[in-house]
């Protein structure tokens, strides 16, 4: 078994179990989904003018949630150490923590993405469009968190130092994002709002993996 | 394959505070080395240093194979090993998953692996959770990873601080079997190994 495949196979496990896995953050999303019509009243038309975007707000918060962890623990156990003295680069290593967090985190909020815009009153036709965004962006979330929580790495209240430093950076995919979904649903050109957004999860994951590395870096250092 | 190591003239700052300067050391295949020190002498630090965690404010450190010199990155990633005060393991995941993890990672296989568990007494301890383990058994685990994989050059940081008579003389007869092989030992200690090595005294 090669070391990419034996690092994957532990950092999936490990995201399984990191704080509560997919199902917090799929929870977290039920709730803000669950919320919306308790604020905004429950007239059909008005839930349905912003329920894809509410949909993506939602999408980026709930991929925040088991960022902190991500590298947070192996910098604690003394597991980074180890990580740093295997046979992949640190930046290999880092594109793989960030891999499984996607495939544990994101691709399940990707699935419940449709579920809950199309709860809300976006139309049914619209699915297949939220479930690619959400997929794409969801990668962008990773790789971009990925990047927040290694340059956290020892400081106290590092969740919240992660979501300062990663909201921002998440602006572009969530505008993106919706513009392309708004677009398919009202009849508009959406394919560019659809490629910026897969432009800038491939961005991500080509160059935050450097950042993580040396944030690790001077993390031990 | 790292077959011997050599340490310049060398410096190392945390912060605004030098820990020593103008170090130099040279070990080579089949020897051991423990370096003494007071708390807070850089002994964790050189080790690091040689690790490739810490950058040296001065000096070098020098990796040789069978054919000569090794480029240090290559050396450190295939060659070198480093037990820290942290064991490095996963509260949430058996022993066995974290041993066959840390051993395949680091080169080893499966057999290695168990073997490594078998000569540390590890074997009943294998399916239960790393939490339950005592102080010991897991530093006995991590102490398992270096056993199990082909690396040469064992870099350890006060590796038997928490393990009892018995198993400290079951880890001696392991560095002994590592050094008879042509490895190379460097720990940090404040109790003397229970094999033979050459002091170093740090930050004098």
């Amino acid at each position: 078994m090669s070391a990419a495949t034996t690092l994957l196979r532990r950092e999936l496990a490990l995201a399984w179990g990191r704080g509560g896995g997919p199902l917090l953050a799929l929870g977290f999303y039920a709730a803000v989904a669950a919320m919306l019509p308790l604020a905004l009243g429950p007239e059909p038309a008005r839930l349905a003018a912003v329920a894809s975007g509410v949909s993506w707000v939602g999408l980026a918060l709930a991929s925040l949630l088991s960022l902190e962890r991500l590298f947070e623990r192996d910098y604690e156990d003394g597991g980074l150490d180890l990580l740093m003295m295997g046979p992949l680069p640190l930046e290999a290593v880092a594109a793989i923590k960030c891999l499984a967090q996607w495939l544990v985190a994101g691709a399940p909020l990707a699935l419940a993405a449709p579920i809950g815009a199309i709860a809300l009153g976006a139309p049914a036709s619209a699915a297949p469009m939220i479930f690619a965004c959400a997929a794409l962006g969801g990668l962008a979330f990773a790789f971009v968190g990925g990047a927040g929580a290694a340059l956290a790495l020892g400081s106290r209240r590092g969740g919240v130092l992660i979501a300062v430093i990663v909201l921002p950076l998440l602006v572009p995919p969530v505008i993106f994002g919706g513009a392309a979904i708004d677009g398919f649903i009202g009849g508009l050109p959406w394919t560019t709002g659809l490629m910026l957004l897969a432009a800038y999860a491939l961005a991500a994951v080509a160059l935050t993996p450097f950042a993580m590395a040396g944030a690790c870096r001077n993390a031990l250092s | 394959m790292i077959t011997a190591l050599h340490i310049e003239t060398l410096a190392l700052q945390r912060g605004e505070r030098v820990l020593f300067r103008g170090l130099s050391l040279s070990v080579a295949a089949g020897e051991a080395v423990t370096l003494t020190g007071a708390n807070g002498a850089g002994k964790t630090s050189l080790l690091r240093a040689i690790a490739g965690f810490i950058r040296p404010a001065e000096g070098t450190v020098r990796f040789d194979g069978a054919d000569g010199p090794l480029d240090a990155d290559d050396a450190r990633r295939g060659g070198c090993h480093l037990v820290g005060h942290q064991d490095g393991l996963k509260t949430g995941r058996s022993a066995r998953d974290e041993l066959m993890f840390q051993a395949r990672w680091t080169g080893g296989d499966e057999a290695s692996a168990l073997d490594a568990a078998e000569r540390l007494g590890l074997t009943p301890l294998l399916d239960l959770e790393v939490r339950k383990l005592s102080a010991g058994q897991r530093r006995r685990l991590a102490l398992a990873r270096l056993a199990a994989s082909p690396r040469t050059l064992w870099l350890l940081d006060e590796p038997m601080a928490p393990l009892d008579a018995q198993r400290r003389a079951q880890f001696g007869e392991l560095m002994g079997a590592h050094i008879a092989g042509g490895g190379l030992i460097i720990a940090a200690v404040h109790d003397p190994l229970p094999i033979p090595a050459r002091p170093v005294e740090v930050g004098a």
